[in-house]
């Protein structure tokens, strides 16, 4: 097959997970957990993001066996994580059939210079991105899929925030702009015209977009839909909270109807407790400046 | 007319795009309130078959679907949509469970094993058809009054059975819209 079309059907399965909440989990009953509540899809992860930072130290990809068994545990959708342009480690994960690998500030960068060449994988890539222009430099390296890099584990939705309303704001100001304006926006986005030009056509990234990091609450993530996410990663929120399948299920049903006030104050209520969290000035290291 | 586009979970405003571009009206389905006003005819996405599933249930929709549909209301199910329809799906419980077929989820494997093909289907176009097929389901039998549409490889991807069309691959997602044709001519 072309690469062309593989990177269609690559983009075409995170349409499929549009409107739909996915879900960090480091064992297969987490998983089977999150399948039950509604995720649309898993991340399989050795230690949950609000560890790792707890943890210090290099984070590597998780073991292809742990991997594996969450692989078995459920039907859904299952991603993984790799560091920052470590091909190899990206390699290993096609290679055990990953449905999607996320090529992850999460983890210690394994380069600081160059992300994956992502076009040269059969296996779609979601990648993390702070503004427009990290977005569409990640689109032309090949991801599929975007996501906001927030501030992992820390249960704060600020930096989420910041990077989907600049996002989303430039999006604005491109698609306002004379079409000879879009090259000066090309060389200072350090972007190809031609996605600078989709973008001015289509009002949107050219492929979708996903809200992350932070999300611990059904109000974050209606927060997140309405700022434009098309669907939210929930990392840390949900198992390290007191009562993780009751919160996973209202997480989900808030993404779908987040427009619905009355439902969310319903299903805000009586979920036990959120994760702890740290304050975005509390932190000592700031993962979302990894790789840009 | 008006048709109501279930949009719990997955791939549903494609669904409306490709409307949009026949200038068919449509709405998105949510919760039951969406539903009170009459509409023609419902599509069910492409997504996860287990959120739609679940989601369904959480929010009332599950029993008034039913019976629209039993009563005889138009219904085109694409991938999800088509396992969500089915009496019998291998090694799981069913869902709406009113198509008479067996159904296999994840039948062609992982993402990787993703793809795409054009084929003629005699009964929607002469033209050959992209057929988009993602983490996709197959039907591996079907009830003597369900009329096959298309098979592929010694599988079938589309299927009718009276008011019921399914499709395990994904119209909405090519530029294509003659499948949306042939299920507004169902109604």
């Amino acid at each position: 097959m072309s690469t062309s079309s593989q990177f269609e059907l690559n983009k075409n399965l995170a349409q499929m997970l549009k409107g739909g909440v996915i879900m960090d989990v480091t064992t297969p009953e987490q998983a089977k957990i999150a399948e039950e509540a509604g995720a649309c899809a898993v991340m399989a992860l050795e230690r949950i993001p609000a560890d790792i930072r707890a943890a210090g130290g290099v984070s590597r990809m998780s073991d292809p066996k742990m991997i594996k068994g969450i692989q078995e545990a459920v039907s859904i959708p299952v991603m993984a994580k790799c560091r920052i342009g470590h091909f190899a480690e990206a390699r290993i994960l096609q290679a055990i059939k990953i449905d999607y690998i996320d090529e992850s500030e999460v983890l210690s960068p394994a380069d600081d210079k160059y992300h994956i060449d992502k076009r040269d994988f059969k296996v779609p890539f979601v990648c993390g991105a702070k503004d427009l222009g990290e977005a569409l430099r990640r689109i032309n390296e090949g991801a599929a899929m975007i996501r906001t890099k927030g501030e992992p584990g820390t249960g704060d939705v600020v930096q989420a925030v910041r990077h989907m309303r600049m996002m989303m704001s430039e999006i604005r100001r491109i698609q306002n702009m004379s079409n000879d304006e879009l090259y000066e926006a090309a060389k200072q986005l350090q972007v190809p015209f031609n996605l600078v030009e989709y973008v001015h056509e289509n009002g949107k990234l050219p492929v979708v977009n996903f809200a992350a990091g932070g999300v611990a609450t059904p109000a974050d993530a209606a927060l997140m839909m309405h700022l434009g996410a098309e669907g939210v990663f929930v990392g840390s929120g949900i198992f390290k909270s007191g009562n993780p399948a009751k919160r996973a299920s209202a997480i989900v049903q808030a993404v779908t109807n987040y427009q619905d006030d009355e439902l969310l104050a319903k299903l805000s209520e009586d979920l036990g407790e959120a994760m702890v969290g740290i304050n975005e000035n509390e932190i000592a290291l700031l993962m979302a400046e990894r790789g840009k | 007319m008006r048709i109501g586009i279930l949009a719990l979970q997955g791939a549903f405003i494609e669904h409306k795009y490709a409307l949009d571009k026949l200038g068919v009206e449509s709405f998105e389905i949510r919760q039951k309130r969406d539903i009170e006003k009459p509409f023609d005819a419902l599509i069910i996405p492409g997504g996860e078959s287990t959120v739609i599933g679940k989601l369904l249930h959480k929010l009332d929709l599950f029993e008034p679907i039913k019976k629209m549909i039993e009563d005889g209301m138009p219904v085109w199910g694409t991938c999800a949509g088509l396992i969500l329809l089915a009496k019998n799906i291998v090694g799981e419980d069913a869902h709406l469970g009113l198509m008479d077929m067996t159904v296999k989820r994840n039948a062609y494997g992982k993402q990787i094993d993703s793809f795409s093909q054009e084929v003629v289907i005699p009964e929607v176009s002469e033209n050959p058809f992209p057929l988009v097929f993602i983490r996709a389901p197959w039907i591996e039998s079907v009830g003597e009054n369900v009329n096959v549409l298309c098979e592929l490889n010694g599988h079938i991807v589309a299927a009718r059975q009276d008011n019921m069309l399914v499709t395990s691959f994904h119209p909405e997602l090519t530029d294509n819209t003659a499948f949306t044709e042939y299920f507004l001519k169902m109604i």
